[in-house]
């Protein structure tokens, strides 16, 4: 199984093939669609991610060592978004989850995302997969 | 002349938005276009200029030095009071409360009257249309007094139902709040009604004039209102400033809302006695660059003219929603006979986040979410709405780059 930095150098490669911010929306789109869903009994209130503009259902659950992540959004770039960070995060331990630094976002223009007026965007996301890799390592232990 | 010319209105577009310098910036490498007035509106540089000015040349404190700064800005400041009193045509100009903006406003009144006048039992009558700025205020006053906040039903067109509203009205209802224009689906309120209707009753009215006062004449001594809120930032003004209008009588009977410096008329720690109006309501140092540089957009309005204004973004509005009717799959959300240049619309099943981060991507600034309104958009059962709000500033070219922008979003998630 790649690494998360692994991972993330592969999604980096991927979204330089697009020039413009079209062809990357539409690519984050297309990914919006591949989403690992959540199941529809796990897209109960304490699951969504609550935000201003669109809602977010997350759910991680572990298998061996590993934590799986699934989500679903009412939005499709939402739902790409969250699902390039299910791409990286999920199937790592949950040490590598809490540790890491993600550096793709930034590095493949969607920077934006990351401002606090996007509430609901990728930092309550982030911190969200962050929180369950740390109440499910406890449960490991 | 033809026919259509005799229409055309006196509004000459392109020499206004000059006068906006932000309107020339690109966003995205695209030109700027602006819809999201209903938010806030651009400042001129006669604004802009004013707040620099009041820095550069004339900061002090106001209501207290004897020195020359002090008088020269006191005056600066209470001429806006005075411009204030005339633009919404008020008896006098003590009348006039300087605050933060419409949402302090209400909270002032929310809080002052909840105090003296709101009992357990009690009722507060606001409308299914209302800003979270009108329902939380009165509903933190209805739990702490247990008494009720009871709603004004709206149609599916987005306008109130005047009959409800007539039964609600009751010996319990202490006062009636609503909405002059809903900002989220640019209903015009038939508040002069409303208010002759709870004035039958002996009950005082609160109008939410956030959205209306810039697109329209405010006479509160024609409506009759007990008491009128609005923003300086809608109108073309600095952010920070709003204000009070109340009727001296009601203004006197409750009391200050906060309290501090320049509020009082005598202070030992037994007992403090406060000052007249306004200065009771005004606690504090205010925002004197933004109240000064308010005054400088009350005269941009009324060198353009308020009749002028409306004509023009009548015509925009009406341009905008014939077009945008071309869009396939469009839902607009609001179809009120009397309607504002404010337009909410669904594309289909498109998010409304999706489509506003891609017109974004296209220099397109429009609102998407549930405006501060999510109580109206549970009862159209939608998570929000895409809305486009227009200014006098806006154009026909913009309303057809939005309507391109529109048919872009639906290619990308078909």
């Amino acid at each position: 199984m790649a690494t998360i930095k692994e991972i993330e150098e592969t999604i980096v490669e991927e979204f330089g093939y697009y020039d413009d911010w079209m062809g990357k929306y539409e690519y984050i789109i297309e990914l919006g669609k591949s989403l690992p869903l959540v199941d529809e009994k796990y897209k109960t209130e304490e699951n969504l991610i609550k935000g201003c503009q669109s809602r977010v259902w997350l759910y991680a659950e572990l298998e061996g060592d590993k934590i799986i992540y699934t989500a679903d959004s009412d939005a499709i770039i939402t739902k790409g978004i969250i699902g390039l960070l299910i791409r990286v995060l999920s199937h790592q331990t949950p040490d590598d989850i809490i540790n890491t630094n993600l550096s793709f976002i930034d590095r493949i223009g969607l920077k934006e995302h990351l401002s606090p007026t996007r509430s609901n965007g990728l930092v309550s996301m982030i911190k969200q997969m962050k929180l369950y890799a740390l109440a499910l390592k406890t449960k490991m232990l | 002349m033809t026919a259509v010319a005799q229409h055309k209105t006196v509004l000459d577009v392109e020499k206004v938005r000059k006068d906006f310098p932000i309107l020339s910036r690109k966003v995205n490498g695209k030109p700027l276009v602006y819809f999201d007035n209903a938010a806030s509106s651009q400042k001129p540089q006669s604004v802009i200029d004013a707040t620099n000015k009041y820095y550069s040349f004339e900061n002090a404190n106001i209501h207290r030095g004897v020195h020359t700064l002090s008088q020269e800005a006191t005056s600066a400041y209470e001429v806006v009071r005075e411009k204030v009193r005339a633009f919404i045509n008020a008896d006098k100009s003590h009348e006039i409360i300087f605050t933060k903006g419409t949402t302090d406003s209400i909270n002032l009144v929310a809080f002052s009257i909840g105090r003296t006048n709101v009992n357990e039992g009690d009722e507060v009558l606001i409308s299914a249309m209302e800003h979270h700025s009108n329902i939380v205020p009165w509903q933190m006053v209805c739990e702490e007094k247990k008494a009720t906040l009871k709603v004004i039903p709206i149609n599916d067109d987005g306008e109130l139902m005047m009959d409800e509203f007539r039964k609600l009205l009751s010996k319990k209802t202490k006062i009636v709040a609503v909405t002059h224009i809903s900002n989220s689906l640019g209903t015009v309120n038939p508040v002069k009604e409303i208010i002759a209707a709870a004035h039958e009753k002996g009950i005082p009215v609160l109008i939410d004039g956030a959205q209306a006062i810039h697109h329209t004449t405010v006479d509160v001594k024609e409506l009759d209102c007990d008491f009128y809120a609005f923003s300086a930032h809608k109108m073309y003004g600095p952010t920070g400033v709003g204000v009070l209008y109340g009727k001296e009588e009601l203004l006197n009977a409750i009391p200050p809302y906060q309290g501090g410096g320049d509020m009082i008329k005598t202070v030992t720690f037994e007992k403090t006695t406060y000052n007249e109006l306004p200065h009771k309501f005004e606690a504090g140092t205010p925002n004197i660059a933004g109240g000064i540089a308010f005054g400088a957009a009350i005269d941009y309005i009324n060198s353009l003219g308020f009749e002028n204004i409306s004509a023009y973004e009548h015509e925009l509005t009406e341009y905008a929603l014939q077009e945008l009717k071309t869009v396939p799959g469009i839902k607009f959300i609001g179809n009120a006979k009397e309607r504002a240049s404010v337009i909410s619309f669904l594309l289909d099943n498109i998010h409304p986040y999706d489509a506003g981060v891609i017109l974004d991507k296209m220099g397109i600034a429009v609102r998407t979410g549930h405006h501060c309104t999510q109580p109206l958009m549970d009862r159209f059962r939608i998570p929000g709405t895409v809305r486009a709000s227009f200014a006098f500033y806006n154009t026909k070219e913009e309303v057809d780059v939005l309507v391109k922008g529109l048919h872009k979003v639906i290619d990308m998630f078909k």
